[in-house]
């Protein structure tokens, strides 16, 4: 199942702050493209994902009664690479994400998530991390929607950012639509630099400056991953996220 | 084995130290005492390579080297250890991580073999005892959640575990209770007290030099030495208060 979207513009919303040169040359055939799927009642789907080319995926999921999914992703390409990530939830459904976004030079990378709890006691919770160097930009744009209906949700969205260089941005705009008057929605963002003191103090320990960023960047996209139980699965991810940052001219 | 002569430093423009000099031996432990804002803690930055801390004039040789020639991480791993007088808490980072990155980049600058974790592990169960430190600690992040005392024993474990030639302990008393100030002043003696090494201890207090006794005792004032004696010095210190002493070597 797909369906095609015109093309996007900063216009739109959930796109202000994508790439606009990249867009306007995008083929409106490969970015429109939404790829469908269902978790079904009581099942668990798990995905991980390392987006290395530029681009845009768009994932629409249906969380049934009962399921969860969960989906943890690496963002380290450029010029431009976004995943965009719609679920709808339905009673006592869970959704779970991770996400970090990676990089230097020129590059925008963005996580865009629509949360819709339609049905009562669901959860989500997200975490994304943001990294960036040089006059890179990091975005997370996520919305929740808590229709009528969906009492005792309890949703949460946390937003960080660690900028390495003067000129690298990081934004974010947390959503929050609540029709339903018994439900937890938690948000939370930070944008700031390395902490010099954490640095000093490992310096004063004998560990070298590059090791020190390694470590301190280790520690700080750490929590996107936290919730992912299959450690082979998140060293991947990690070694993955410290490779790219290794080739990082900082 | 550490040699200060007519060290003037300043932070933001301001002059802290004016003109300090003081030599310690090897095997010596030298007791340094002042009263608040005298630039004690300003020293002990200094000698060890905090930024923003300038040195102006003067200077500092270190086993013949001069040690403000090197890089903080330099200077840990030529065998100086600082212990802070508020230890650092570094999130997401666990201390065993942190000491075996620490421990393993300073013997990689002398051109040692690395630890196997296995050895680390040994090593470092090893200093925790000593310090009665629970080993769960070392598993948590660095400092993070620890009490004042457990930090400043965490200090001494890290010491331990790092094993330096020359130790700068600016204020490590603070924040102790009787049992904790006693555990920690013994493993100062059993790690530090040998013929090739040496320590600086910065102190208010005469009550660690109960448990650590020192060699030599001078008073710090207004950014220099204004007097050097043995350990009767402190007791009249105690005795008599800083403006007594200060008075008679003006």
């Amino acid at each position: 199942m797909s369906e095609i979207a015109p093309l996007p513009t900063n216009k739109d919303e959930a796109w202000r702050y994508s790439d606009a040169d990249w867009l306007a040359k995008a083929d409106p055939a490969v970015i429109g493209v939404w790829r469908e799927s269902i978790v079904p009642e009581g099942q668990t789907i798990r995905e991980t994902t390392h987006l290395t080319q530029a681009g845009a995926t768009r994932l629409r999921i249906r969380v049934e009664k009962g399921a969860r999914y969960e989906h943890f992703a690496l963002n380290t390409a450029g010029p431009f690479a976004r995943l965009e990530v719609e679920v709808t939830l339905e009673e006592g459904a869970q959704f779970e994400f991770g996400g970090v976004t990676l990089g230097g030079g020129d590059v925008t990378q963005e996580f865009v998530t629509r949360t819709i709890h339609a049905e009562p006691h669901g959860t989500s919770n997200q975490v994304v991390r943001a990294v960036q160097w040089g006059k890179s930009t990091g975005n997370f744009l996520g919305r929740i929607e808590v229709v009528r209906d969906a009492q005792k949700t309890d949703a949460g969205m946390n937003f960080r950012a660690l900028l390495l260089e003067k000129g690298a941005s990081a934004n974010t705009k947390p959503e929050l639509e609540i029709f339903a008057d018994d439900v937890l929605c938690a948000h939370g963002a930070a944008i700031g630099q390395m902490d010099a003191d954490a640095a000093y103090y490992m310096a004063a320990r004998g560990i070298p400056p590059e090791a020190a960023k390694k470590l301190l960047v280790q520690a700080f996209i750490g929590d996107a991953f936290a919730e992912l139980p299959d450690d082979t699965a998140r060293d991947e991810l990690m070694d993955a996220a410290l490779g790219a940052l290794d080739g990082a001219q900082l | 084995m550490l040699k200060i002569e007519n060290l003037h430093a300043q932070i933001n423009d301001k002059p802290i130290l004016k003109g300090l000099s003081l030599e310690v031996a090897p095997g010596e432990v030298h007791a340094i005492m002042g009263p608040n804002g005298a630039g004690k803690s300003t020293l002990s930055y200094v000698l060890g390579g905090r930024p923003g801390y300038e040195v102006t004039e003067g200077s500092v040789t270190f086993n013949g080297t001069d040690l403000l020639d090197l890089d903080p991480h330099e200077r840990a791993a030529a065998g100086l250890f600082l212990g802070f007088q508020y230890p650092v808490e570094i999130p997401g980072v666990s201390n065993v991580q942190f000491l075996r990155e620490a421990l393993n980049s300073q013997r990689k600058a002398r051109e040692e073999e690395p630890l196997t974790a296995g050895e680390f592990l040994k090593l470092a169960k090893e200093k925790a005892a000593l310090l009665k430190l629970d080993m769960e600690m070392l598993k948590r992040h660095v400092n993070v959640g620890f009490s004042g005392g457990e930090k400043k024993r965490a200090e001494m474990v890290q010491m331990g575990i790092l094993d330096p030639s020359f130790a700068v302990l600016d204020e490590t008393d603070s924040g102790l209770d009787i049992d904790a100030l006693r555990i920690v002043g013994e493993g100062i003696n059993s790690i530090m007290r040998a013929e090739n090494k040496g320590v600086l201890l910065i102190t208010h207090y005469q009550r660690l030099l109960d448990v650590v006794q020192p060699d030599k005792v001078s008073v710090l004032a207004d950014g220099r030495i204004i007097r050097t004696g043995g350990p009767e010095l402190a007791l009249r210190l105690e005795e008599e208060g800083y403006d007594a002493v200060m008075a008679e070597a003006a």
